[in-house]
């Protein structure tokens, strides 16, 4: 949205300039507003950082510290020495696998259920109270019952990512399918759409918007989920890395796969935050 | 009467919620030829809307029904095009899918895809909508959202037409240059038409006939007044038009003196009768 303002503040000087001149200019807007700002804030966090961690006696290392601590791994994510010993593109690779399995039965389940639940009042009045008690139950406490069940610790990460990221997903759903306007269900019976037309062509785009926000918390959490809950079932994943790196003190490993952690989720939440634009185009919240 | 086209029969309406029951229309009764130009006209609340959502199909009336040719009602269908005061089109699609979306459902299997697409093209030049087929709504003015959902109904060849103050939301320049359309498309196509209305001047200009609704509670048809004007009518030409100013006049004087005054005394003592009933509900509550 802010990168239509910045086009439309270039507008009126627009006639003038040749296009490729304009085209450099958006560009060098658009660096300047989105992507030098918290560059400058950064450098400025990490020079505190490093000033305060310089001193003797700090508990934890400077960048600089960091940086050269990790730098086998920064440049070589890539290795397999066996076990759990393999680098950090693994180690993030594995978790994102457990998240895309538990994601994705997430999202079945969840849009099913939540169509459910906002066409059926029946189905609202006997599943939702059951559905906000369960929702409140946090991720971890669910990791000893499905290890329990599954007997197995990759499923039962599965499962831990599956039950976080469900919630949002069926209540957002349902309360974007109560939300749909009576005069699109009027158009609907007007031409007579039968049942799944009426899912496909009506229900699903006009609760898109909906489902979609709820995908999006549901992404984060997934995401927050699955590193507590690898720290606990061990393996390969960033979880156990961290984990694994406080039990053997490699400070620094702990602080470079934070970043990671955090820019992954980033990049997960901007994916699914696209994939919802791209769908919903046209649909505007209510 | 047997061969009116549409026919409507002793339609009584109420809506009830929480045992309180509110009778919106009563004995409402109207045949219509086809190819005819009906406006209903009323006070803001009588049950226009409902009257149009019955024949539509989408409401139920209490008691009586509706007939179009030769079929009763049960269910909303093609056959009865509706349009919408605020337009609703679906705002995820394209002004051109917006129309494919009726017609893909109801030819298919009746035309191949590419005369399912003339089809389309051919209803948006119908009403000048061709330059913009992949706007989204949201990309178009109210005025052309109108038209789009004008050119839906008519892609459903439908056997009636009813339009729900489909002018109401546009500003006075833009609602003349549709009615001229409209009045345009009917000359072409001659439908069956229905049409709700708070406008004196447009139910004059479009309509044959202008079916004018007493007061609700338990609103019925009033008064029914021909307008015999040659087509094809220019709002210009009918300004100084004396036939014109007659059934103006007369229609005003419908809405403005015998609807504020004198009220038909079967719907006076409905409306004592069910005030009365919401008292007693009341007293007992
Ligand atoms: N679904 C409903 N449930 C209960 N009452 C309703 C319902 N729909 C309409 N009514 C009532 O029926 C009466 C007539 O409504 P209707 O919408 O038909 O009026 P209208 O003549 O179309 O008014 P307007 O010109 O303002 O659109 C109103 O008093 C309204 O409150
Ligand atoms: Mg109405």
């Amino acid at each position: 949205m802010s990168d239509t303002t910045s086009i439309a503040g270039l507008a009126p000087a627009s006639a003038a300039p040749p296009a490729w001149r304009m085209h450099a200019l958006t560009l060098y807007r658009r660096f300047a507003q989105h992507v030098l700002p918290p560059l400058v804030v950064l450098m400025l966090l990490v020079t505190i950082w490093e000033l305060l961690c310089t001193r003797p006696g700090a508990a934890l290392p400077p960048p600089s510290q960091v940086l050269s601590d990790t730098w086998e791994l920064i440049i070589d994510p890539f290795f397999d020495n066996g076990g759990n010993d393999v680098g950090l593109a693994w180690q993030i690779l594995a978790s994102l696998e457990r998240v895309a399995y538990g994601y994705l039965l997430a999202v079945i389940a969840g849009v099913s259920l939540g169509v459910l639940v906002g066409q059926s009042t029946w189905a609202l009045r006997g599943l939702d109270p059951i559905f906000q008690v369960l929702r409140t139950v946090p991720p971890l406490a669910w990791l000893p019952i499905s290890l329990a069940g599954f007997q197995d610790s990759n499923p039962s990460a599965i499962f831990v990512i599956f039950i976080t990221a469900i919630w949002p997903i069926i209540i957002n759903t349902s309360v974007g399918i109560r939300n749909i306007p009576e005069d699109y269900r009027n158009v609907a019976r007007v031409i007579r759409l039968n049942g799944i037309e009426y899912f496909w062509k009506i229900m699903l785009p006009a609760a898109s918007p909906y489902i979609f926000s709820g995908l999006r918390i549901g992404v984060g959490l997934s995401w927050l989920a699955i590193v507590a809950a690898e720290m606990l079932i061990g393996g390969v994943g960033i979880g156990f890395f961290i984990w694994d790196a406080w039990n053997s003190s490699r400070i620094s490993d702990i602080i470079l796969a934070l970043v990671y952690v955090g820019v992954v989720g980033f990049l997960l939440d901007r994916i699914v935050a696209w994939a919802g634009r791209r769908v919903t185009r046209g649909t505007t919240p209510a | 009467m047997s061969q009116a086209y549409l026919s409507i029969s002793r339609v009584d309406m109420a809506f009830s919620r929480g045992g309180v029951t509110n009778p919106v229309l009563a004995d409402v009764n109207l045949d219509i030829q086809r190819g005819e130009y009906i406006s209903l006209i009323g006070h803001s609340g009588c049950g226009k809307s409902t009257v149009l959502n019955i024949v539509a199909g989408l409401l139920r009336a209490t008691s009586g029904g509706v007939i179009v040719d030769g079929r009763e009602v049960n269910a909303p269908g093609p056959d009865r095009a509706l349009v919408f005061q605020n337009h609703s089109l679906l705002p995820w699609l394209t002004v051109y899918q917006n129309v494919e979306i009726a017609v893909q459902k109801i030819f298919q299997g009746k035309r191949s895809a590419a005369e399912q697409r003339d089809w389309i093209l051919h209803n948006l030049e119908m009403v000048s909508m061709s330059h913009a087929l992949d706007r989204l709504p949201a990309e178009i003015s109210g005025g052309m959202k109108q038209r789009v959902g004008i050119a839906r109904a008519l892609a459903m060849e439908p056997k009636v037409l009813l339009l729900d103050e489909p002018f109401g939301a546009l500003d006075a320049l833009t609602r003349a240059h549709l009615q001229d359309e409209v009045m345009r498309i009917q000359s072409e196509l001659h439908n069956t038409v229905m049409m709700i209305t708070h406008d004196v001047d447009e139910a004059v200009l479009l309509s044959d006939r202008i079916v004018m609704m007493t007061n609700g509670p338990s609103a019925t048809i009033g008064q029914v007044l021909d307008i015999d004007l040659p087509r094809p009518r220019d709002r210009l030409e009918l300004a100084d038009d004396a036939r014109y100013t007659h059934y103006r006049h007369e229609v005003l004087s419908f809405l403005y003196e015998k609807q504020r005054k004198v009220e038909p005394i079967g719907s006076a003592r409905a409306r004592s009768a069910a005030t009365a009933k919401r008292e007693s509900a009341a007293m007992r509550a």
